[in-house]
């Protein structure tokens, strides 16, 4: 029942939200922060009520009992569609950095947002909630069903609040979500009715179907559908093209949502879906997928230094990062495994606060073209500040969550595949070159003369709030990750086991 | 004692924090006195550690947490102190120390200088950390961390585009570095299992033979990373563009430790060296080559910080000679004397340039020796101690590292030759800078003089750079021992009076003016050669051309998404198809009727010709 109320909580948020702009134009924020925050408390309280949290034992991956929690009710019997939810640490990960993610979002919406507020804030609640949904639903029609569910909101998000540009990248980001998500639909579809031929029954749950015996070819291109489905989400390399233009466009709030927690439901998905369910042919796509990784992570880095706009260099920025991801994903071994996870919350935070800041400068200039910016640190020196620190640490500086994420994946990488670690490795230098370049022509530099005589307000109280929760959140991510290692080893130790077992030639060549 | 060492980098940091956190509202004596005290601290520390060092000459292990643990990888915030680490720390701190006390008078009058010393902290903590690690990552934890603040020093007056542009060079240019290293702690984690400096070397000495190539692959990607960060060919060009930050910072940062950070790691892993004896000569050579290429360099340029940036490249190519050569404490004592008396000169030029108005060019000095005193005599003897004129601390570290390179068998006399050149070029460029500076006719007159926080970390270093020869540094039990037999005493004499004969042509070229290079200065090929080394080799136009347009070039051709050409063919065959659809779309009722029973006769033949079972309604 707490996964439900979790997402509930937020559903219900977002229509007092709405409501709410009835009484007072400024109660909507008020409430969906509350709403969020309240989620986040009640999320870690009944965390702590839980007697496995303590030791976080092993799941068993195909043992929802084993689970730190498991809720299953029927929904269409008929067809084996049931209510299922379920947790485990990769999934508690992902929920915790949604809830404070979504509390970012909202302070970043706090005075960025002028028109429809309350509509606003209750599309943001319900966005996320479609997000808690996918990373807490383990039958797969649900979990379809929440995949749209975060889309439509955001869509509102972008198509409504957005900029200039906004209803072509609304419309883009629209139509390559969708018609992807057709094809983990029609995957999904193929998958269970393979399961019912051999079994008889009708069944979507995860559990279930990860025992679906399955011909290799047919298997094979069931995973494609999910690993496209989740690329384009992630998004890889080259199925990346919706991101920077719906980033650019999105609204600051919109932009942190996106960045912060949408993209790694793409991530999450391989992890938990295009793997696990099918062990073999990932195994024999693995080549491929890594390759797109790493043509990410250079693409994404050559293509953020080509950029002109503040925003969509981010955006490139993000590609390039979410390609360590995929190879984390793909080198699927224990280090590259925990450094992608690691790499889903570092970069959460670090992008969050880079779109929060690239908003900030929006409100303030009205544009995002850098080469109207120049030397904005002396009148702003503690959002400067800020920005250098979330530069460097999304550069990758040793002692910040990114730099631990970066260096995991390729020291699991090393152990796969040494070339494609050489390629993805030059990402650190290119990152510099595009990360410094943000700096430079933003921050650094003359003076702009036309700045020079408008009053720039800097970061005020509540955004130094916000931005301290991410520095902290980096710095303790950066010199003590355990926690989260700790939390995350168990769900991979036994995927790990999961998949070995099915890959008898690869447990060998692993011992 | 040992039980707080992990306090000597704590005390800067913490000062760094509270300087971002707080510098805002403090007044400019307490942010002085905040950063100044909290290296002052750890010197304080770093001496009684010494001292006790001294005594039980005690290796010391401690773990402070352990930072990650994935299976078996599980690097710690761990330290290990040894006498390599200790001369490492005393250098840091002391040196550190007086420069910080120097800056706060350099530094009076700039707007941001909370922001100077948080940074300059900030460098120290860094700096100890990296000197500290007994670990490769904790190590490259500080290595980017030093990184970052001479980033963030060099580009200190952000608002002039070209400190910017210096800054990200130094950054970049080192980062290309520091990711081949990245790359050779990931080979030695996986072949070896630990990234433990002591328990590495251990395990490979066990399992790899001498020559084989897994250690030669990964020592030269230690290399690299030494190479960027030492600034040593061929990624050396990002250290005169660092002129660009505050005097001070160059001395500290850029000659006296960070840049001598990749000496350190080589010292470091000898072990891993000593393994793979073609990577040795590869350092030995760069070094060599590196010393000779800036000496030319530093010769024409007219900058006096430029002189000595160059000087520093090529004096840290004396080091990497030693590396190269296995006279891995001649190396590290070079680095101490070299960190005396070049931080002398640093600040010494910081002297003049903060009484001059900012001046750099040193035909616009001229006759500062009466009216700058404390600083020419600065000058006198860290030129004296950088060009080895004999008894000064950079003769005696420099003649041990000739004197064991002539003995390398094969190569050795090759390498001594090359290093004499280099150091009768040394003699000359540094008297030129003394003789153009401080003698001759006053161009520009200075408007104060130093005051006392400048003079007496000048005089510190004045006396360091005279005696610092005669320091032993207890490094016996790290390294192993080398250099057995004394080479024949002609070569000696020859090292000795090498530096002597620069000296007396210097004199005669730039003082006298006995000699006159006029006619070779104006010949075309002198005026060519000379272009040529004002440039630096043309190092940079070529990098220029090879890497950073093309890069330029690159992001300029893509940044308009390529990729998007697929997504947009799609659309367009979309919007094709729709045209073309619509266009049946007549509203003639002619036009359906036929279309109608057109559709109809091409079903029924269809029907008939696939056989009677298909018209089963």
């Amino acid at each position: 029942m707490v996964m439900i109320n979790l997402i509930l909580i937020l559903l219900v948020g977002g229509l007092l939200a709405m409501l709410s702009e009835r009484l007072d134009e400024n109660m909507p924020r008020k409430v969906a922060m509350a709403a969020v925050l309240f989620d986040l408390i009640y999320l870690i309280s009944s965390m702590l009520s839980l007697p496995e949290i303590a030791q976080l034992q092993a799941p068993i991956t195909n043992d929802p009992s084993t689970w730190l929690m498991h809720f299953k009710a029927n929904w269409i019997p008929a067809f084996g569609i049931s209510i299922e939810f379920a947790m485990d640490g990769i999934s508690l990960l992902m929920v915790l950095l949604t809830l404070i993610l979504g509390a970012v979002a909202i302070s970043a919406s706090w005075t960025d947002i002028v028109k429809r507020k309350g509509f606003f804030e209750a599309n943001l609640l319900w966005s996320l909630a479609g997000v808690l949904g996918v990373f807490l639903a383990l039958d797969l029609l649900l979990f379809f069903l929440f995949w749209e569910v975060m889309l439509i909101p955001m869509y509102f998000m972008i198509a409504i609040w957005g900029h200039e540009n906004r209803g072509y990248a609304a419309m883009k980001f629209f139509i390559f979500t969708q018609a992807s998500g057709l094809l983990m639909l029609v995957s999904i579809l193929v998958l269970s009715a393979i399961n019912q031929e051999t079994t008889g029954v009708w069944t979507f749950s995860y559990f279930d179907l990860l025992n679906t015996n399955i011909s290799e070819q047919a298997s094979y291109w069931i995973m494609l559908g999910f690993f496209i489905a989740f690329v384009v989400k992630l998004p890889g390399f080259p199925f990346h093209t919706w991101l920077p233009d719906a980033h650019t466009q999105a609204p600051t709030a919109g932009s942190v949502i996106l960045a912060g927690v949408l993209l790694k439901t793409g991530a999450y998905g391989l992890i938990r879906f295009a793997v696990p369910l099918f062990p073999q042919a990932a195994l024999d796509f693995s080549y491929p997928a890594m390759l797109l990784g790493a043509a990410g992570v250079v693409y994404g880095a050559v293509l953020a230094f080509g950029q002109a706009d503040f925003k969509r260099l981010i955006a490139y920025s993000s590609v390039s990062h979410m390609g360590f991801v995929l190879l984390g994903i793909y080198a699927w071994n224990e280090l590259a495994l925990q450094g992608a996870v690691m790499q889903m919350v570092a970069h959460g935070f670090s992008t969050a606060a880079l779109f929060m800041i690239a908003g900030s400068i929006q409100e303030r200039l009205h544009t995002r073209d850098m080469s109207q910016m120049s030397g904005l640190w002396h009148q702003m020196p503690r959002m400067g500040a800020v920005a250098m620190f979330f530069v460097v640490a999304s550069l990758g500086l040793p002692g910040l969550g990114n730099f631990v994420a970066e260096f995991l994946i390729l020291l699991g990488l090393f152990q796969v595949n040494v070339w494609i670690t050489v390629i993805a490795a030059t990402g650190l230098i290119t990152g510099a070159a595009y990360s410094l370049l943000l700096m430079q022509k933003s921050f650094q530099g003359e003076i702009n003369k036309k700045w020079a005589e408008s009053k720039l307000s800097d970061f005020g109280q509540r955004e130094m709030m916000t931005m301290a929760v991410m520095i902290i959140a980096l710095i303790f991510l950066g010199i003590y990750p355990q926690p989260v290692l700790n939390i995350a080893e168990p769900v991979l130790h036994s995927l790990l086991d999961l998949t070995a077992l099915a890959l008898p030639s690869i447990a060998e060549a692993k011992l | 004692m040992s039980k707080i060492i992990w306090l000597i980098p704590l005390m800067p940091f913490v000062g760094s924090i509270t300087l971002m956190l707080f510098g805002k509202n403090l007044r400019r004596s307490h942010i002085g006195y905040l950063g100044v005290s909290s290296v002052g601290i750890s010197a304080l520390l770093t001496a009684l550690l010494a001292i006790e060092f001294m005594q039980n000459q005690e290796v010391l292990e401690t773990l402070v947490w352990t930072w990650m643990q994935v299976g078996s990888f599980a690097p710690g915030i761990s330290f290990y102190f040894d006498g390599l680490t200790l001369v490492m720390m005393s250098v840091i701190t002391g040196v550190g120390f007086l420069i910080h006390l120097f800056s706060t008078e350099f530094m009076e009058e700039d707007p941001s200088y909370a922001r100077y010393f948080a940074y300059l902290n900030m460098f120290v903590a860094s700096m100890l950390i990296l000197v500290m690690a007994d670990n490769l990552l904790l190590l490259y934890l500080g290595w980017e961390g030093v990184g970052v603040c001479s980033y963030l020093l060099v580009g200190f007056w952000y608002q002039h585009s070209a400190n910017g542009h210096a800054a990200r060079k130094a950054f970049i240019v080192t980062r290309i570095g520091d990711t081949a290293m990245a790359l050779g702690l990931l080979l030695l984690f996986s072949h070896l299992g630990t990234l433990d400096i002591q328990v590495l070397m251990g395990k490979a000495s066990q399992v790899w033979e001498v020559g084989e190539n897994i250690p030669l692959i990964a020592c030269l990607l230690l290399v690299c990373g030494a190479v960027g960060k030492s600034a040593q060919l061929p990624l050396h060009t990002w250290l005169p563009d660092a002129m660009a930050g505050p005097t001070p910072v160059s001395a500290l940062i850029h000659a006296a430790t960070m840049v001598t950070a990749g000496v350190y790691l080589i010292a470091r892993t000898h072990g891993l060296f000593l393994l793979a004896p073609d990577a040795m000569i590869v350092v030995a050579i760069i070094g060599v080559v590196t010393s000779l290429m800036a000496a030319f360099t530093a010769l024409m340029q007219t900058d006096i910080k430029r002189i000595l940036a160059y000087s520093t490249i090529s004096q840290i190519g004396y080091m990497f000679l030693a590396l190269g050569v296995g006279a891995w404490s001649a190396g590290i004592f070079h680095l101490m004397t070299h960190a005396f008396f070049k931080a002398l000169l640093f600040l010494g030029s910081g002297a003049i340039i903060h009484c001059l108005h900012h001046e750099h060019n040193i035909f616009k000095m001229g006759g500062l020796r009466t009216r700058m005193p404390v600083t020419f005599w600065s000058f006198m003897i860290g030129s004296a101690a950088l060009a080895a004129l004999p008894m000064t601390s950079g003769f005696f570290s420099k003649d041990q590292i000739l004197l064991q390179a002539y003995q390398l068998p094969d190569l050795g006399p090759g390498l001594w030759m090359a290093g004499l050149l280099g150091a009768l070029l040394t003699a000359i460029y540094s008297f030129r800078l003394v003789f153009v500076v401080f003698f001759g006719e006053a161009n520009t007159e200075p408007d104060k003089d130093t005051e006392w926080r400048m003079a007496i970390p000048l005089s510190i270093l004045c006396f360091l750079a005279l005696v610092g020869g005669y320091f032993t540094i207890p490094v016996v039990d790290v390294f192993p021992v080398t250099g057995g037999s004394h080479p024949a005493h002609w070569v000696e004499y020859v090292s000795i009076s090498v530096p002597i004969v620069g000296l007396v042509i210097a004199y005669f070229v730039f003082l006298n003016r006995r000699i006159n290079i006029e006619t070779l200065t104006t010949s075309s090929f002198g005026r060519g050669l000379g272009n040529l080394w004002l440039s630096g080799w043309g190092i940079d136009w070529l990098y220029d051309r090879l890497f950073v347009r093309p890069y330029y070039r690159l992001a300029n051709l893509l940044k308009s998404e390529p990729v998007d050409v697929i997504y947009n063919a799609i659309v367009e065959l979309n919007q094709l198809l729709n045209l073309w659809l619509s266009k049946s779309q007549t509203g003639r009722l002619r036009w359906y009727l036929v279309s109608m029973v057109a559709g109809l006769i091409i079903l029924i033949s269809l029907a008939s010709n696939l056989g009677p079972g298909v018209l089963q309604w």
